[in-house]
């Protein structure tokens, strides 16, 4: 008789990519590279999406790429793809999504034109709730100081976030990547304790010491709201676990004490959250007054 | 990785606008010695924007932003050293506080943003650095393309401008993870060898430090943090898997600093290096 093997308890990154940006080279962003890089940093497995359709219009070849290259390493790099609401048959593509397993799917509202309380982004969140996967809004890709002349959009403002948190009805869990201090406050706060529960901050662009940032949202918010991230290839996969050695009041040794999930959030948490939302079937908690979606 | 020089630190202090002030350099103190830092080379930008704007610090509260910076260093030594920062449209008043500076302690001089770099009212600065043999911390904005608000800012191409009048005098290009283009940084000073980079500031994409060592190498590279010790902490945990060789991590992580400050600016921190750190737990 054979035990089955304990489940890995390192982290799974919500956020990272394959493939190449637009406006600065990347290095090998290939997904064999991302799969050492997982292991060799502490994360289990990771949410990957396509980089590359962040900036096409139509989204559907950059999920095939996706879905064909993450192939081999199932089970380790787990298809986040792209579901653009306001394109045709976009239901399909979240369907695509969820038969291929992804626990999550990827929103561009900035690169899309989509601004707060758009009636599609509105009906994708509430879809998402319904089969169970998250939903995945990367605010922004790069520092606002260093990004090339043509690339304008813009960051996804905090009103979009609340928006999609305030939907009546919804079991959405959103996971919010690229946000700072200011953003995820405003998000945070701005919702109801029921409506906060759905929302996950991947806190890889929050700082740490001296002005420690991450450690008021840690005692302000809790851990469980926030994720674990590595952002390859755009960024050092090293950042968000620089950020839970540096936190104070750890001990002297902090990378020798510290549980390494130490009570926030990952992949495999949130996931569990939004199946489990899903399968209850139960409606959201929030007031009448919360915004509806509207019919397209 | 067994020794750390910040070489781009700062404080704040009582003058400041920050009612924290105390807290947070107690924070990069705290966090400073986790990592394994055993000293960080500060400035203090006058008010930091309280009575006059941080790049365009008044004389006043730049002497009294010295004053505290070098009241610090005392008490803290060998823990910390003092950057002597100044305004070069002040030029008299930069002269005076660099050499009253020096003569208290002080290991550099540190330009921020209240003059372009290539500006001829930056030589007499230069030429003084050159003399006391001290660097000078240059604030670099990576490609400017604009003028941003309430700064001057320079770029590479406009320090290698001064770097090539003043052939004797160090320049460490500040923080080529501190915004803007760093790609752009490189070529522009690379043929210039009396301008080093230090790896400070919040940016840690992936190809800034492997293009910097194809660039420049490694002895023209220096470690530091700036205003996010969190990033830094990154930088420094992937730094071996940049390709470093042993020598050039010990070059980036301290040797380039004690080379190119004043000499025994670092010996007794250096001896007294024996602590636990954090630094090198992923590497």
């Amino acid at each position: 008789m054979t035990t089955p093997p304990a489940p890995d308890p390192r982290p799974v990154d919500v956020t990272a990519w394959i493939g190449s940006y637009p406006f600065r080279d990347v290095p090998h962003p290939d997904p064999e590279v991302l799969v050492r890089v997982l292991d060799r940093e502490g994360f289990a497995g990771a949410w990957v999406g396509h980089l590359p359709g962040a900036f096409h219009r139509d989204p559907v070849p950059s999920n095939r790429a996706l879905y064909a290259a993450v192939e081999p390493f199932a089970g380790v790099l787990l298809p986040t793809p792209i579901v653009r609401p306001d394109w045709p048959c976009w239901t399909e593509m979240l369907r695509d999504a969820v038969n291929a397993g992804a626990p999550a799917v990827r929103v561009y509202p900035a690169q899309w034109g989509l601004g707060p309380r758009h009636s599609a982004l509105a009906e994708l969140a509430l879809a998402c709730g319904e089969v169970g996967v998250a939903l995945h809004v990367t605010l922004r890709f790069e520092d606002l100081r260093q990004r090339h002349p043509m690339d304008t959009v813009g960051d996804v403002p905090a009103a979009t976030l609340r928006g999609l948190a305030r939907l009546a009805g919804s079991r959405c869990h959103l996971v919010i990547a690229g946000a700072g201090r200011e953003i995820i406050e405003e998000t945070h706060w701005g919702l109801t304790p029921s409506e906060q529960q759905r929302v996950f901050y991947d806190f890889g662009w929050v700082w740490g010491p001296p002005d420690d940032h991450f450690a008021h949202l840690v005692g302000t918010m809790g851990a469980e709201r926030l994720t674990w991230s590595s952002w390859w290839p755009l960024r050092l996969a090293q950042q968000s676990r620089a950020l839970v050695d540096l936190l104070p009041h750890h001990g002297s040794s902090p990378i020798a004490n510290v549980a390494f999930t130490d009570g926030f959030a990952d992949g495999r948490i949130i996931l569990e959250a939004a199946q489990s939302a899903a399968r209850s079937g139960l409606g959201s908690q929030n007031s009448p007054g919360t915004v509806q979606p509207t019919n397209r | 990785m067994s020794s750390l020089i910040d070489v781009h630190a700062h404080f704040h202090t009582p003058l400041s606008n920050r009612g924290d002030w105390q807290r947070y350099n107690a924070s990069r103190l705290d966090a400073g010695d986790r990592m394994g830092v055993v000293c960080h080379v500060a400035s203090v930008l006058g008010s930091w924007g309280a009575t006059s704007p941080t790049y365009f610090s008044s004389p006043l509260d730049q002497t009294r932003a010295n004053d505290w910076m070098l009241d610090f260093a005392e008490e803290r030594s060998p823990r910390v050293k003092t950057w002597v920062a100044v305004n070069p449209n002040f030029t008299a008043h930069a002269l005076s506080e660099i050499e009253r500076g020096i003569a208290r302690g002080a290991i550099g001089i540190k330009l921020a943003a209240g003059r372009r770099a290539d500006d001829a009212l930056l030589d007499d600065i230069a030429a003084a650095a050159a003399q006391y043999g001290v660097p000078v911390l240059q604030h670099i904005w990576q490609h400017r393309r604009r003028d941003w608000p309430n700064q001057d800012a320079s770029d590479g191409i406009e320090l290698a401008r001064l770097a090539a009048r003043h052939p004797n005098a160090i320049f460490q290009l500040a923080h080529i993870g501190g915004g803007g283009d760093w790609a752009h940084t490189y070529p522009a000073v690379r043929d210039f060898e009396n301008i080093v980079m230090d790896l400070s500031g919040s940016g840690i994409d992936r190809g800034m430090i492997d293009e910097a060592l194809r660039w420049v190498g490694a002895r023209r590279l220096l470690w530091g943090a700036d205003l996010t010790l969190c990033t830094a902490l990154t930088k420094l945990r992937a730094l071996p898997y940049t390709g470093a060789s042993k020598d050039d991590l010990a070059d980036m992580c301290w040797r380039n600093a004690v080379r190119i400050f004043p000499a025994g600016a670092f010996t007794t921190a250096l001896a007294a290096a024996n602590h636990s750190v954090v630094s090198g737990a992923s590497a």
